[in-house]
């Protein structure tokens, strides 16, 4: 089964990564607890689309407008309604949550692609409207200078704040696909007349799924405006849902942490290629196709099978 | 307990069964017997409302179920074991037998086991990398862990050894002392007349013979004709 596949011998990893993440920001710049921060919001984003793309199998192609929907919810309660940050806070997900069930209800009827090109139609509805409605959301411009609590109102502070949040959202998420929710969803994913015939309701499980997804994409979202103080249309737009999804490809879409490895990458790799050249894009695809013809499972994924090799051949071959 | 009212199912514009009735009795197995494609898998996925029927109707416990998603008929009783047995390969044998909806705790995973001890060795195991007859003694298990009233088994001894296929016969009759009513399909007429009481022979999506066992014993010409035995 896919799994985080660090169990075991491994499984030493877990804190001793926790760790050294605590103590990063004592010993780098600003600028990379910021990236570093970065990182976790994308990944929690990607991980979220995971939980339906590569555990629940149902193409969500659009799934930024969660993550957007989570950072404007959480703005615009702080900005315009003049609500504490926790709220707002609490207020992204929700929302984020909400919308997800009510464009999951709609296209849960419809499976696979045609699945996800009502998703991307009713996602780019929810962008448009955000885009446009000047007086509310900003439009174009966007929300800027959302103000912080002091206590996460630093770069150390949000880099914090973002670590024990995306920590937290981790664990759950990993609890939740080992739950038999989880490997119920996991069985849709691999036979859903078949999961039906053992009494699974396809589509509710599926249903839940896209709102639990929804809720997560909406923390990450909330964790932006932490590290960033801003929200922007561009949140919502596809082109960020087909990034997030990369990220899922790249790291690995059948393990559990694949799609974090693969936000680091595409982070990093914007970051630092688009300082030599504008075409940085262009390095990114090339990137990505090799890893298709060659890492088809993702990097964490050829990673892990190599890991249970190894382990193969530790214990003699007995599997 | 099961009854099934002339019945006509449809794949797109195939007409596939033509007006099929049968009935299964509290406790019973009856076999429903034919050759490769005579509408054995059809009438089962009619019943458990996988490939609904377009006339007719089927009731269970005398109320009615055609049409009925499959997913609310386990809910009431009925559990299906498809003639692929096609385990959930990413899954392992713990988590396939976990994901059934449970109507009770009549049978639980414990229970399963001990139905079949092999299993109980290798519940980590991904259900992929199970043999044929593991394979199908999961899906069986999996099926009895919503602890059905009736099992609808779809050839359960298709492509098994026959050694297997005999551990396998011995678990069905175990299955209807406990007094699970069983619609048994199969091709493989030998095995089935060790567990039936009761004989439907269907060939080309129509009911040719019904009666019990003594009678299709006895009935050389059914046998030859629609069985080729």
């Amino acid at each position: 089964m896919a799994t985080l596949n660090i169990r075991g011998k491994e499984s030493w990893l877990v804190p001793i990564l926790f760790i050294l993440l605590l103590v990063f920001p004592l010993v780098l710049t600003r600028f990379y607890t910021y990236l570093l921060a970065l990182i976790f919001v994308s990944g929690l984003a990607a991980m979220s689309l995971n939980l339906v793309l590569g555990y629940g199998g149902i193409y969500q192609f659009h799934h930024a407008v969660f993550y957007g929907v989570g950072a404007y919810g959480a703005a615009l309660t702080i900005t315009k309604l003049g609500y504490s940050p926790w709220i707002g806070f609490l207020v992204g997900p929700l929302l984020a949550a909400f919308i997800s069930l009510v464009m999951g209800a709609i296209c849960v009827r419809l499976s696979k692609l045609y699945f996800g090109m009502l998703q991307i139609s009713l996602g780019s509805l929810v962008w448009a409207i955000v885009y446009r409605w000047y007086s509310f959301t900003g439009g174009d411009d966007g929300i800027h200078g959302v103000s912080m609590p002091d206590l996460i109102g630093s770069t150390t502070g949000s880099y914090y704040f973002t670590l024990l949040v995306t920590a937290a959202c981790l664990i759950a998420m990993y609890l939740i696909v080992k739950s038999p929710f989880g490997s119920a969803l996991q069985g849709i994913r691999d036979n859903p007349v078949r999961s039906e015939a053992v009494g699974v309701n396809v589509k509710l499980h599926q249903l839940v799924a896209l709102v639990i997804a929804g809720f997560f994409a909406g923390v990450a979202g909330v964790l932006f405006i932490v590290v960033d103080n801003s929200a922007f249309p561009d949140m919502l737009f596809w082109t960020l849902s087909l990034e997030i999804l990369i990220m899922c490809l790249l790291g690995g879409w059948l393990t559990f942490l694949g799609p974090m490895l693969g936000a680091a990458m595409m982070v990093a790799l914007r970051t630092f290629a688009s300082t030599f050249t504008e075409y940085w894009t262009l390095i990114q695809g090339i990137i990505l196709m090799l890893v298709i013809i060659f890492l088809p499972e993702g990097v964490l994924g050829y990673v892990n099978a190599k890991f249970k090799q190894l382990g193969n051949l530790a214990s003699g071959g007995k599997a | 307990m099961l009854s099934v009212n002339g019945i006509h199912t449809f794949y797109g514009l195939s007409h596939i069964l033509f007006d099929v009735s049968l009935t299964v009795s509290q406790g019973e197995i009856v076999g429903l017997l034919g050759r490769n494609g005579a509408g054995k898998s059809t009438t089962m996925r009619s019943i458990m409302g996988l490939t609904p029927p377009r006339q007719g109707t089927i009731t269970f416990k005398a109320e009615p179920i055609t049409r009925q998603k499959a997913f609310l008929l386990v809910r009431r009783g009925i559990a299906y074991v498809p003639d692929d047995r096609r385990v959930f390969a990413d899954l392992s044998v713990d988590d396939n037998l976990e994901i059934t909806f449970r109507r009770n705790e009549d049978w639980n995973k414990e229970r399963v086991y001990d139905l079949f001890p092999v299993l109980g060795e290798i519940k980590s195991r991904r259900g992929g990398n199970l043999s044929g007859g593991e394979q199908q003694m999961l899906a069986v298990g999996r099926a009895l862990m919503s602890s059905p009233e009736l099992l609808l088994l779809d050839e359960p001894t298709e492509g098994l050894a026959p050694l297997i296929v005999r551990d396998l016969e011995k678990q069905i009759l175990k299955l209807r002392e406990t007094g699970i009513s069983i619609l048994l399909s199969e091709q493989n007429v030998k095995s089935a007349l060790k567990l039936i009481s009761r004989v439907y022979v269907i060939d080309n999506g129509r009911i040719r013979f019904e009666g019990s066992l003594a009678d299709f014993e006895a009935n050389e010409e059914i046998k030859k004709k629609y069985l080729m035995i």
